[in-house]
Order: structure tokens, then sequence, then C-alpha cells
């Protein structure tokens, strides 16, 4: 892969919510860069701060979290300093979001062809008439048919599948140069989900886009990026190409994950490996390995200081202090795998 | 695994949901045909995966199993008898044997009782035990689920949603059932909890000799789990077969186009596969089309029978039935899947116009 100019490089991003409970630590230092036509994935589990680190770029962070330190610049201004005004130009814009759950992200009581057209509006001055030629020509290219006559009719009127279109063609809608997607495809069936991602994988290579995919489905990774970067509490465990990653797991959790999806390509009754434990509460900043407890590879600095995420050959980097041996998966792979 | 006779039969079982329409009065419209003639056995001792996507009446045939909705027509013979319309107090000694694990695991225990109570609740319904006896019941459940015992005292708020399907899983157990529908136990959970519930279940399969309606969306953790699968689209079953046979020949065009939109976690495999993408949306099962219901999304449709004849379940192999006219052609490749053009149906059903009632 050839080194492009970033886009969007974030660095050291740490998000902390207060809550009744106390601080909880949501995003613990993340720093990553995406490049023009780049599709990356950062996957994890539920409360890993995925989500939180998209929301924290968008600027839309809800009202008890806040980013602590941290930057995130794209092109020469820093998101994280950006006033909301600044802010404002830039959402929808430049970058754009698609939401996990189409049915509460989009408005109930405005039609589709509304509420794509409302980006159009603030964004770029177009007459209703313009924008909403220009939403049709959107409905069309995420393939609903008959696109004038849907802009009319309202969410409930579209089923699961159609509402994630609307989605996709909303953000699309001023062309944006980064596109961020949580969990786009979570709440679909299989057969839309295919639907779905064959889209976006479309659309992203004819506006050459960067992509930056959260989910928690190591399928969907497999077969959407080029790069990922596995998190977990709030924190990058393992980040390389997709292929490194797939290939040679070098951390312990990233293994873990691998072991412990059944998957349709399987031997069959091969018992499935589970992480023991349940992922770490955030209510401490960790000052060792946050998967040190659920850990079978733990050495003794693992419980005694956060492992810095190191270069292990060109392009992929584990925090580990005793990474898991190069070919470890490929021969658990085997017995695990129909040839 | 002893397998010995069916525990369960469903003969051409409907259940139909009506739709109605009016202000005083409810006039009947139509009727959402959300299971239409499934007609399945469970042998007793096996896991049979129930998959298909969301709508196609797989959560139906669980409830309606469990006569928790009441089937519209056709049979339900649970262990040699027909429970189709028995009443609920002659269903009660019944209910002992057959159990239900719930998929959310937020909404299916009450945040307002402890889990000793949510537990043992079963036992005191079917007034099996005193208060002692119940809470050393408890403790053992507990126990089999891998809780630690003083989680009885506690609430369900302070559980994960891992250890909260244990809770569940422990209360199904309480009454040792010999049949337990499991409907997506696990969808809700993360992937490394995901494995810890499905091992258990497992070994509760073996420990107590269950036997198992499993219905998910999820085919890798159905093929994971299950000795046969019956897929299911649009209110109908389509192809029944063992396990392995499903996933290694699969013969119904749907069957065929679900395995291959499952995204496998090997970038090496994900480049080489290729997907069939099925066009459009699921049909409203208030209004399914006519003939073979997957005609309008299969891109292996023909001119003829498919949008005139209903398929019938034919055997094609050892335990390995099909609903499609072209099975065998599809098999041999002598019709190749062609691009078909999308119809979406959102579902929504709208009432029959006409003059309102006197």
């Amino acid at each position: 892969m050839a080194e492009r100019d970033a886009l969007l490089s974030v660095e050291d991003l740490r998000v902390e919510f207060w809550t009744s409970r106390g601080t909880i630590h949501a995003v613990n230092g993340i720093t990553f860069d995406i490049a023009p036509g780049e599709t990356l994935g950062i996957v994890g589990e539920s409360g890993c701060g995925k989500s939180v680190t998209a929301l924290a770029l968008m600027g839309i962070l809800p009202r008890a979290g806040r980013v602590t330190t941290g930057s995130a610049l794209f092109g020469d201004r820093d998101l994280i300093q950006l006033s909301d005004k600044e802010m404002r130009d830039i959402r929808g814009r430049e970058i754009a979001m698609i939401f996990q759950d189409p049915m509460t992200s989009l408005n109930p009581v405005l039609t589709i062809g509304r509420q794509i057209r409302e980006a159009l509006e603030t964004h770029f001055d177009m007459s209703k008439r313009e924008a909403e030629d220009r939403a049709a020509e959107l409905i069309d290219r995420v393939g609903i048919p008959s696109a004038h006559q849907r802009l009319r009719d309202y969410p409930h009127q579209f089923s699961g599948g159609m509402r994630q279109r609307a989605m996709i063609a909303m953000a699309l809608a001023c062309k944006p140069k980064v596109l961020i997607a949580d969990e786009p495809t979570t709440a679909l069936d299989v057969t839309i989900q295919a639907q779905i991602l064959n889209l976006l994988r479309e659309l992203v290579a004819e506006e050459n886009a960067a992509l930056i995919m959260i989910t928690h489905d190591l399928g969907v990774v497999a077969g959407m990026c080029e790069r990922v970067h596995v998190m977990y509490a709030g924190m990058f465990m393992e980040t390389g190409t997709t292929r490194q990653l797939f290939a040679r797991p070098r951390h312990p959790y990233t293994l873990g994950l691998l072991q412990s999806i059944p998957r349709l390509d399987a031997a069959r009754k091969t018992r499935l490996h589970p992480i023991e434990g349940a992922p770490r509460d955030m209510l401490r900043p960790p000052a060792a390995c946050p998967f040190q407890p659920r850990c079978r590879f733990e050495v003794e600095a693992s419980s005694q200081e956060v492992p810095p995420l190191e270069e292990i050959e060109r392009g992929h980097k584990v925090a580990c202090f005793n990474p898991v041996p190069e070919d470890e998966w490929q021969n658990l792979r085997k017995q695990a795998v129909a040839p | 695994m002893s397998v010995d006779g069916n525990l369960l039969e469903l003969r051409d079982l409907k259940v139909y949901f009506p739709i109605k329409s009016g202000i005083l009065l409810d006039r009947h419209v139509g009727d959402v045909k959300a299971v239409d003639g499934v007609t399945l056995d469970v042998k007793r001792g096996e896991t049979l995966g129930l998959v298909g996507e969301s709508g196609c009446g797989k959560s139906t045939v669980g409830r309606a199993i469990l006569r928790l909705y009441k089937p519209t027509g056709g049979s339900i013979v649970f262990d040699g008898q027909d429970i189709t319309n028995l009443e609920e107090n002659d269903l009660r000694p019944l209910r002992r044997r057959m159990q239900m694990v719930f998929q959310d695991p937020y909404a299916s225990l009450n945040p307002r009782h402890s889990i000793g109570r949510i537990v043992g609740e079963p036992l005191r319904t079917h007034g099996l035990a005193n208060r002692r006896q119940a809470n050393a019941r408890v403790r053992e459940l507990l126990g089999i689920v891998g809780l630690p015992v003083d989680a009885a005292s506690r609430y369900p708020h302070e559980f994960s949603g891992g250890q909260r399907q244990r809770i569940g899983l422990a209360r199904s157990l309480a009454l040792n059932p010999d049949f337990v529908v499991a409907d997506e136990p696990v969808s809700a959970l993360d992937v490394s909890i995901q494995a810890q519930i499905i091992n258990l279940l497992e070994n509760l399969q073996d420990e107590f000799d269950l036997t198992y309606l499993f219905i998910a969306h999820d085919l890798a953790v159905v093929r994971h789990i299950s000795d046969r699968i019956a897929v299911m689209y649009l209110g109908w079953i389509v192809e029944i077969s063992p396990a392995d046979e499903l996933y290694d020949n699969p013969l119904h065009p749907y069957t065929i186009s679900l395995l291959s939109a499952v995204p496998i976690p090997d970038p090496e495999v994900e480049t080489q596969r290729e997907t069939i993408l099925l066009a459009g949306d699921l049909p409203s099962p208030a209004n399914p089309p006519p003939a073979c219901r997957f005609h309008t999304r299969c891109p292996y449709v023909q001119e003829t029978r498919c949008k005139t004849d209903v398929p019938e379940l034919r055997k094609l192999g050892e335990g390995h039935v099909v609903a499609c006219h072209w099975a065998e052609d599809i098999k041999a490749g002598r019709i190749q899947p062609k691009e078909i053009t999308p119809v979406f149906d959102p579902g929504v059903v709208r009432p029959l116009e006409g003059p309102p009632p006197d």
C-alpha cells in the first residue's frame, strides 16, 4: 500500500464522561490517520469507546462528555479546537456520519426528501427546486426506485434497509471527504447487510472519500477495510492492515476475538474458545494493560504499566508486553476451519 | 446423543394475526400470515436450528409451540399429545416440560425482582417447592449456569448482558424441562460473551438431556450449535437439512444467497468468494407473493412454475428436503443466477379502501 497524505489525523484523543458514578474514561489516547479513498475499520465490543470516538470527531458528544486532550487535524484545522459555528460548516459537508439505527436517527415527522434537502440547503444555498432534484438523484443513486415519489414518504413508510439507504443518501448529499459509519448494518438482516455494504463500497470508490467503519463484526471488517484498529477499553490494542491482522494477530485480545466467533466455514463441532471474564469497567483510567485480567499471555509488566503501541512489523502495531507468537493463529485456525 | 423418535411434531401449523381497522367496529380487513403451513419435527435430544430474516415467522413458530399464541390452523404434538387446542389448565403440567429463553436479557427479567425470586418463580407458580426448598434449588441453578451464589439476593441491573442471559437460562432450567425454545439467546451479546453462553448451552444440553429449538438469524451461530437446520422465508419452511449438509450443499436459492451474504472474518476468504446479492426487501406477510413466495427476489427465478405453482417440500437427500421447483437444475449449474429488478415493499399494511360499515 502506497503511503498517502493523511486527510484526517487524530493524535492522542481522550474523552471522559461525568456521571453520577464517577468519571468514565471512555477513550484513552488513540492515534490514527486516514487518507482519501481509504477504508479504515475500528472494531471492538460494546463500551470500548468506538462510537464515542466518532461522536468526538463530529463534535456531537453528549453534554456530559468532553475531549480532555488530543487533536484531530483535518487539513490545517483542528476539529477539537473549532468553535461550534466553525464545526457546523464542516459537519455534514466535509465530514458526514451514518448512524446505526436508521429508525431513531431519522426524524419521524419530516419527509425523507425534506431531511435530505436540509443539508443541501444549509451548506450550498440551493433553492428548494435544485435541492429537490439533487435529493432525487441521490435517492436514485442509493438504489431506491421511483425517487421523486419516495421523497414525499415519511421514514415509517420505508423498510429498515431503505431507511439505511436514505441515511447514506443524506450523508453523501454534500460529497463529504470523510464518512464515518457507526455500525451501519448492525440493525439489518444479512441479505440487506450485503446490499448496503456493497453500496457503501461503490459510493466510497466513486467519490474517493475516506471511510471510517466502526463495527463489532470482524466479518464486515475483513470484507470492507484496508486497515483495522482493534479497540479495547478506549485504547487501540492492535493496528495493522487487514491482511496482517487476520493472518498474524499478535495481541491476545485480537486472537481471543477470532477464536470466540463461530465461523460459517468452520470444521464441524469444534468448541468455541470464549474470552473469559467481562470487559473492564471504565471508572478508572488504565494504569496497566486493560486486558490483563482476562489474558492468558499476561506477564509481570502487564499489571504494572500500560503497554505502548509499538511497531512489530511494517505497518503493524501491538500494545502488548508479550505478543502472541506469530504463527499461533495459523496453527489454531487449521484446527478450527474446514480445509 | 440419544435420538429416539420425535419430541415435537408440527403439522401444517398456521398462525395468522388479524388486521383490524375502524374506530368503533373492529373490521377484519386481512391477516398477517406470520406462519403459513409449517411442518417440522424435532427429535428427542437434538438441537434444531430455525433460521431466517426478521419477519419470516421464526419467533412466532417458537411461541406457538409453547402456546403463547393460539394457532390458527394445523397441529402441534408434544411427546405424543396433541396440544393444539388444550385449555390453559390442561396445558400447565406440560408447560413444566417446555421452557423458553428470550432474546433480550434486559427486557425479560423484572427489574424489581431479586434474582432469587426470578429464578425461583417457576417453582412457586407450579407449587413445587416451599420457600426453603426453592432457595436451595435457586442456589443450585445459579451454580449450574456459573453465577455466584450471592447473586440470588441481587437485582437484574447489577448484572451484565451475559450474566443476565445466564439468569434467564437458570430460570428456564428450574423445572427440569425436556424442551427449551431459545429465541435468539445470544444476538444481544458481544462476541466474547456470546461464545461463553453458546458453550454453556451445549454443556447444559449434555448434562440435562435437553432438546433445543434454537431460533436465530446468525447462520454461523446456528451452524455451530445445531444438528439440523430449518430455513424459513415469509412464513414457510424452504429447506430442512442436517447442519453440515446445509452448509456444504445448500439447495434452495434463498439458503444459497443467505449463506453467501454472511461475512466471514478472513480477508483471504472474503476476497475470493462471490456474494449472491438478493434484490429488494422481504415482501409483506399480509400480502405474500403467489406461488413460490421467494420468486420476487430469487436470482434463479424461471418463467415457468415459479410464478404459478406452489413448491412442495421435496426430499433430495438423506434428511434433506427443499421447497424449490428447480433445485436440481440450480445445483447442477444448468440455471445461472441473474440480476433482477429490486422490489421494495416497506411492509406497511394499508387497510382496504371502502365505505365505513353502518
